[in-house]
Parts: C-alpha cells; structure tokens; sequence
C-alpha cells in the first residue's frame, strides 16, 4: 500500500444525499481534459489496469483537430458483459477541463460522480451527483516534479484518485506504469509517486459515495489491446507489402507510422538492406500513382489515407480499374465533406468510393468490424488485388483506427502468398506469347506479365484509353464494349473471393438488421437491449465487403424488415444494396443513421429500431 | 580500362539484336512531327549502347509526346498513365523494380502545367529515370492552346499573343536535384543521339528538354517553337561527344576546351565548350547561363548540368539488390517468432 507523509487539507465532501448502490464492472468514466496535456500515458494505464482486472474495457478518443489547448475527452468503458462500444451516458467523470466541466457534469447518469479539481469554480451543481474535489496542485508539488513535467504528472495523481474510488489494482498500477516508462527508470518512479499520493488522498480524505467498482474477473486473459491501425499495419506487413506511398492524414496518419516502425525491425535484412520502400509523397494524387506504378511493376504496394486524399485519388483510381492494376488502399474515414471534422468518425466513403471515378467503375470494398479483421483484411487485401489484379479499398473509421479494443490475438496468415495470374518467360514460351486483355479462364481475369520478364512477348501496353485484348489502342466500339463488360464480369467474379457477412442471429427471426465496420458493437448491445428491454428480438448480419454475397441477398429476402445501421447521414450502404439486390426487396430496407462524429452507441440503435417497430404495431 | 573493342557489324549491336528489335508500332502522330524524330533517336540510342529492350520501362502521361512510347522499342514495358502524373507512377515502378532502366516521355503541358506538382518532386528525389519534353509550346490534342513553356510574345495561328513569361524547365530542373540537364532539339541528330546515349549512362534524374515543332499548331512565323525560329536561334553551349564504355575511350582531346565526365556505367561524355560562360559542373554557372540567354533571346541547347556524385532516390532507400516486387514470401512475410513477439507486446 503507498503510503504519504503529505498533509491533506481536509476538504468538504459532496452532498451526501445520493445513496450509493453498489455498480460492479459496468460503467463508464470520462477524462475530460484539454489536448496537448500529455493525459494519453495516464488514460492507457487507468484502461490498462482494468484490463489486467480481466475486466471487459475499451477507450476511446474523442479529440479536436489542434495541437493544444481545445477539449478532448477520453471515455473508458468497462463491461462484465463483454458492450465495448461508446456509452452514451457517463458513470464517473474525471473533470480536468474547467472549460467543460459544467457540460460534462450535465451528461453524468443520476447518482454517478465526479472527480475534480479543487479550484474549478463549480458555479452551477446537481444534487443526484457526487462531488469528490482533488487538490490536484499541491498533491503534484509534494511528488518533487520539475515544474516543466507537473502539468503531464497531474494526470497521474487522477489515476491514482481513481483506482482507489474504484478499487482498482494498485500493484497493478503499478506494473504497468513501470512497463510504460520502462526505458527511464526516473520517469517512472515519479510517476508511480504521483499515482500514489492521488491514491492516498482519496483514501485518506474522499468518501466513497457511488456505487462504482471493479472486481476482478477473467474475461480478458489471453486477449491483446490494440487499435485498428496498429493492427492494419501489422496485416500489411505479414502481407508482404513491399512498396508505400503515404501523405500524412488524420486518421489514417498512424497506420503508415506504425508500419514504418514494423518495417524498420522486422523487414530490414542481415546485409542492412530493406525489403521495402516506403515514400512520403508529395500528396494522395502522388501515393496513389506510386502504388499503381509499384504495382504494376509487380510490388505489393499500399497507402493509407482518409477522405480528403480518396477524393483527390478518383482520377488515378478508374486508371487502376481499368488498367487492371492491384493496389490496397486503406481509407480510415472521418467526417466529409471537404475538411468536415477531422478527427471525428464516419462511415461516409462508401459510396463515393464504390464507383470512385468517372466513367463505369466498381471498385472491391472491405469492411473490417474489428481490429482483428484489420489485421486480416490488411492481409487479404493484397491477396485479393494481386488476384483480381484491382485497387482493393479497405474502408475503415476512426473509431476503428485510433481507438483502442480488446480483442482475441491474430492468428498467423497461414496461407501462402496469392500472386495472381503471372506469366514467366517459360510459360510465354510455351504459350508462344499471351493476350493481355483475353479471358482466357471464363473467370474475367486476365494474364499479365511483370516488366523484366525476360522474353521478346513479354511487354504490353499499359493505357487507360482504348484497347483490345492484344492491348494495342483501339477505338472500336466492340472493344471497348468487350472489355467494358468483361470488366463487370470481374466484379461478379470477386464475389468469390471476398470475405463472407457474418451472421449473427438466434433463430429466424423477421427483424434483420444489417450494419458494418465499427457499428458493428453498437448493434451488438442494441440488440441485446431490444431483446431485453422490448423484447424485440432480431437477426443480425455484418456485411464486410463489396460487392455483396449472396448471403446478404438471401438474408434480406429472409426477412420481412430489414434496419440498415449506419454511420453517415445519407444511408449509403443502403443505397447500393438497393441498386444491387432485387428490387422487390428494396422496400424491406429501413435506414437508421448517426452521424454526429462519435463513435456509434447502441442506445441510438435500440431507440431508433423501438420507435420504428412501435410505430410499426 | 579499355578493353578489347567490341565491334558490332552494321546490322547487329553489342547484345547481337538489331534495330528492327527495337521498333515500335506505326506513328498516329502528324507528319514532320518532332516528337517522331525523338522517337527515332531513341531507339537508336538503346540499339547502340545495347541495352536489351525487355530491361526498359517506358513511362509517359497524356498528350500526343506521352502517345509515342507507342511508337519505339516494342519490346519494353509501357505505361501510358494519366496527364501530369507520370512521375509518381514512374516513381513507383522504379522502386518495385530498381533493376529496370526507366525512360518517361512527357510534354511541356503534362510537365510545367498539369504536371509541374510531380515533376517538382521527382526532380528533387533525382530519381533515376530519363525525364524528357518533347516541347512544342502549345497543346496538341486539344487544338493548339499555350502551354507554360511558350515564350512570351510568341503567337498562335489564329493570332493570339502569349503574355505570360515561360517556365524554364531545365533552370527548375538545375535548381530542384537534377543531375543531369540539358537541351537539345528534335532536328539536332548528332547532338540529341549523344545526350541520350549519355542519359542511358547516367545514373540520376536526367532532364532533357528537347524542342520539338509542331508542325500542325505551332510552326509558322512569330512562334518560338518552330523549325525555323530553331534554326535561327539555337545556340549550342557545347558540342556534346559521347564515348560508351565499351568504344575505345582513348581517343584524346583538348583538355582545355573539353570537359570529360566519367559517367556511371565507365561511359564518357566529352564537352567541348561553344559558350565562354560554360561551367557544366556547377549549378549557379548553369542557371546564370541560362538566365542571361533568355535576356539575349537566345535558345540554349547542350548539357547546361551534369553531376554524377549525387546519390539517385533508388540507391538513398538502401533497397536489397533484388527487385522488391518478386522478392520470395520467406524475405517478406516475417516468421512466426516476429508474429508471436507482436501479439506478446499488446497482450
């Protein structure tokens, strides 16, 4: 136990009016700090801890796009039942942003509390919450730190106040504070001191007066933490990527940082050589040229970016099409359009990206639901574009990507490497040459040939203007048509290599509701509250990727209504189920949107499909 | 460092292939255009110095100089991409494959218009690549409107006066990383056949901005890009030699008239100066050249920049000798000890 010869000033405790009833491992707890504060380290270790609880956890971001000094919350949930996804209601709040404080005690539960900072002038209090008020400024000064570093040590001395109001782990703390700042061993010490006196102060001065608790449990053992990005990165490299063209970008940005990091360790040969490149372009129009370029030439080759770079690579991105060029593109999406906001969520590429150019264009979307389908999807993408010889777009968000989730481990790509239809000099010779553009397979994929292949018919012509099989310039209609259609061929031919929805459902049921990517938790919980709370019950199936199975045609005519969730205003997955699918289906479809910038919470999900089936009786 | 001289036989180069194995395919282009006599010394160039046509990636954008790849060396690879943006293609093709030799045939629209944004870049990452613009001032495909390379005072057909100053591409070039620039002309065989054979030389970012008339929009009196006007004004800075490194290189020269530039691959370019202010290892004499011919009204054609020092953007990556695009899985995939590692580290 930490002990402290620190006087406490004894301070007034907050009304004691609300009894306190105990709440074990199912809450949720908002830092609400400023950016540039350096809460980061403090919020993983308070995340952290509660996981090493083996208690169901997720943290999520909510942060501005600035450098220092505008409110960024950060919300942690933890869940005995396993409901990771944003909760719309706080439980504790750990008011470190006099700016919002006000705000941020409005959005707190009845009967939950908030941790704060002494000199806040609270103007304005609720009575059916508890106050636990913190001199956050001498407890800092009583750890010694330079003054340079009391502004990040302040968000030990919350951690610290935390876990002890809701018995957490200090051994714990502990460890992992060592582990974080394992590198500096001065740094850490401090930090831990600084944990301890916020530990002490709440032990010694504050009056436990909510229910709030975690207990240890089991259920995270064995499961890793991670955010999207990391996890694409790591996909990327265990797909064998051998060419990035990158321009920074929020939220994206990490996924390339990351890989680079990867790279640098792990791809690097015993020579000192590297077995990539990876190129900070000029901007997306360059990144996206450099991987059809790379890809062209036979690379494997990737870039991450977000909107405003998916918009900027239109033009480049129906040359890809129709050129027949393999590329991944990672879009984490944010907010459009233009700059929108541009660290907040969205599901608002879809579409766009769907027919990304002008022209007759249909592109291979995948949507990974969790961090490990970041990783797999990152993985297969290769596959699939190399194999489809197309830029395959992997449609993730914010909240995926920057986030941090539990999740199972990754498991190992276990098949090898999918190259596609490549002709060596060899078979050239036997074949005595090849037709670029000629379905040979009755598949619509067509045979190419890298540059180098060392045979007098090995080199075509790559043009994204008019040609025919033998990929000499044409202007024939019959070309053109060909080629145009044998192109749409492709796509029904990717639906044979994309991954499959997933189904979730307890029986047959006549609700269906059908979402993607990140949504994927709230519905999760929705569900689970329409079944309990309405008793509503519904099936539920995760499309993950574009152009859509036949599983989703058979589950949408399976069900007399179907609820497309989704995070954009305009209902865009729905829109191109209803170009694709059959149109008699169409108006089973019923479309529930958030597009507020947070991430999906599953009580907009229950109250949107409770209202529309009330409405329905 | 001579060795035995190889002497091809008039009909067969140094690799045993002949010039009908560099052809390309028939030329849509107009007659007389510029652009078709570049495309001839172009494959004469990689016929002479006997580069196998199947190591060479031909990249280009869009507009009728970014049509010719088409027209020469068959049996290369080529990438006809979209306008302006041949470099980031070419960039990345180069990195997939640092073994192939890459040439990029663009023009003064796809480079100093549309393009400038890339070519900017690839100039400052020297990557290696043979960069040319096939310069007529003016955009062909689309009827004869000003390009940001046409002199200012010079006039259309239909009378239009072109008030905006042009960009000197090959200055920008000097400036941005290039380093190997020059000019020449379509008309100039001998000079335009030993700049290229040196470009395929040279290791780098080799810039030539080669003066090509266009005989249907932009040949007639008051343009600057006309035969004529060429022909009255070109203003050679250098009589350009080059010596391949497998010719005799003992051929001896006037050391204080000529420079000689060992090139990369044991090839020799040999300068013998026109121009009193001739300095083609410096980049301030290079660009106070070019500068002060523009104030004269003279058109400046040679190798103005040559410095073969400077590391190209393949070699600064530290790339593993093969090509990263065929690279086996065991040299890409890490194993599954790296795997479990990373999974440990987030657990």
């Amino acid at each position: 136990m930490a002990t402290s010869n620190l006087e406490v000033q004894s301070l007034p405790v907050a009304d004691s009016t609300v009894s306190p009833k105990k709440v074990v491992n199912d809450f949720a707890i908002n830092v609400a700090t400023v950016n540039g504060s350096g809460s980061q380290s403090a919020n993983s270790i308070l995340l952290r801890s509660i996981f090493n609880m083996g208690v169901p956890v997720s943290g999520k971001n909510l942060f501005p796009s600035n450098i220092a000094g505008l409110p960024t919350w950060y919300l942690i949930r933890a869940s005995k039942d396993g409901w990771v996804a944003r909760k719309s209601e706080n439980d504790l709040l750990i008011a470190m942003n006099p700016e919002t404080v006000h705000e941020d005690i409005r959005k707190l539960a009845p009967g939950r509390a908030v941790i704060f900072d002494e000199i806040f002038n609270l103007t304005e209090r609720r009575d059916d919450v508890v106050y636990y008020p913190v001199p956050f400024d001498s407890l800092v000064a009583a750890t010694g730190a330079e003054m340079k570093v009391r502004k990040l040590i302040k968000n030990m001395v919350y951690v610290g106040v935390a876990a002890q109001l809701l018995s957490i782990d200090l051994k714990g703390i502990e460890s992992i504070v060592r582990k974080q700042f394992a590198k500096k061993v001065a740094v850490a010490d401090l930090n831990w001191k600084a944990v301890q006196l916020g530990y002490d102060y709440a032990a010694n001065s504050l009056t436990k007066q909510d229910g709030l608790v975690v207990e240890p449990m089991s259920a995270t053992q064995g499961k890793i933490i991670i955010d999207g990005n990391a996890a694409a990165a790591m996909g990327a490299m265990f797909a064998g990527v051998t060419v990035v063209a990158w321009y920074p970008i929020t939220p994206s940005t990490s996924i390339v940082e990351d890989l680079i990091k990867y790279m640098k360790t792990y791809r690097v040969e015993k020579d000192g050589k590297a077995s990539f490149a990876i190129v900070q372009a000029e901007d997306e129009l360059a990144a996206i040229g450099m991987v059809l370029g790379a890809g062209w030439a036979g690379a494997r080759s990737m870039t991450a970016t977000s909107g405003p770079g998916i918009s900027l690579m239109a033009e480049f991105a129906g040359l890809g099409y129709f050129a027949e060029i393999p590329g991944v593109i990672f879009d984490v999406q944010r907010t459009g359009p233009s700059t929108g906001l541009p660290t907040r969520t969205a599901q608002g590429d879809v579409a766009f990206i769907a027919g990304l150019s002008h022209g007759d264009t249909k592109h291979v979307l995948l949507f990974p639901g969790t961090v490990r389908e970041c990783f797999e999807f990152a993985t297969q993408a290769f596959d699939l574009a190399e194999t489809l010889q197309t830029p395959v777009f992997v449609l993730s968000d914010l909240d995926l990507g920057m986030n941090n989730w539990m999740s199972e481990p990754f498991d190992y790509p276990e098949k090898p490497i999918a190259r596609g239809k490549i002709l060596n000099a060899q078979q050239l010779e036997e074949a005595g040459g090849f037709a670029r553009y000629k379905d040979v397979d009755g598949d619509a994929i067509t045979y190419r040939t890298l540059p180098g292949t060392p045979h007098p018919k090995a080199a075509y012509f790559t043009r994204g203007s008019g040609k025919n099989v033998d990929a000499k310039y044409t202007e024939r209609p019959e070309d053109y048509e060909y080629n145009m259609r044998r192109l749409a061929r492709k796509f029904e031919t990717a639906k044979t290599y994309v991954p499959k929805p997933v189904l979730e459902a307890s029986g047959n049921h006549k609700i269906g509701i059908i979402a993607f990517g990140s949504s994927n938790v709230a519905v999760l919980e929705s569900r689970d509250q329409l079944e309990r709370e309405s008793k509503i019950q519904t099936d539920y199936l995760r499309v993950r990727a574009y152009p859509f199975t036949q599983e989703v045609e058979d589950f949408v005519s399976s069900h007399e209504i179907i609820y497309v969730v989704e995070q954009n205003r305009d209902g865009q997955l729905l829109n191109l189920m209803k170009v694709d699918l059959d149109p008699a289906q169409a108006t089973k479809l019923h479309s529930i949107v958030y597009f507020g910038g947070l991430p999906l919470d599953a009580r907009t999900v229950t109250e949107a499909i409770a209202s529309h089936q009330g409405a329905n009786k | 460092m001579a060795t035995s001289p190889v002497v091809p036989t008039p009909k067969i180069n140094v690799i045993g292939l002949e010039i009908l194995d560099y052809r390309g395919g028939k030329s849509t282009l107009c007659a007389g255009c510029g652009h078709n006599a570049i495309s001839e010394r172009i494959l004469e160039a990689y016929y002479e110095m006997g580069v196998q046509p199947e190591t060479v990636m031909k990249m280009s954008g869009i507009g009728c100089s970014s049509k010719s790849p088409a027209y020469f060396m068959s049996r290369s690879f080529s990438f006809n991409s979209v306008h302006g943006r041949m470099p980031s293609v070419a960039t990345g093709a180069i990195l997939a494959n640092k073994t192939m030799r890459s040439i990029g045939i663009s023009g003064d629209g796809d480079t100093a218009s549309i393009g400038v944004g890339q070519f900017v870049h690839l100039l400052r990452r020297n990557l290696p690549i043979i960069y040319i613009i096939e310069d007529n001032g003016v955009y062909g495909l689309t009827k004869g409107q000003f390009s940001a390379t046409a002199d200012i005072g010079s006039k259309l057909k239909t009378g239009v006066v072109n008030d905006m100053p042009p960009i000197d591409v090959c200055a920008l070039a000097i400036q941005l990383g290039a380093t190997f620039v020059g000019r020449s002309f379509s008309g100039d065989k001998k000079q335009l056949s030993a700049m290229l054979k040196a470009a395929i030389a040279h290791k780098g970012t080799v810039l030539l901005d080669i003066i090509s008339p266009c005989v249907t929009f932009n040949d007639h009196e008051g343009s600057t890009k006309s035969y004529k006007y060429m022909k009255e004004h070109d203003e050679l800075v250098n009589e350009t030699g080059f010596i391949a490194q497998f010719e005799n290189i003992d051929v001896d020269y006037d050391h204080d008239t000529t420079v000689d530039v060992e090139l990369h691959d044991g090839s020799h370019l040999r300068l013998r100066k026109l121009h009193d202010d001739y300095t083609p290892t410096s980049k301030t004499g290079a660009v106070n050249m070019l500068m002060e011919a523009h104030e004269k009204g003279e058109v400046l054609t040679g190798v103005f920049y040559i410095n073969t020092e400077e590391l190209d953007f393949a070699s600064r990556l530290n790339l593993v000798d093969e090509p990263l695009a065929t690279l086996p899985e065991d040299r890409v995939r890490p194993s599954r000890e790296v795997f479990a590692e990373l999974m440990r580290a987030h657990a």
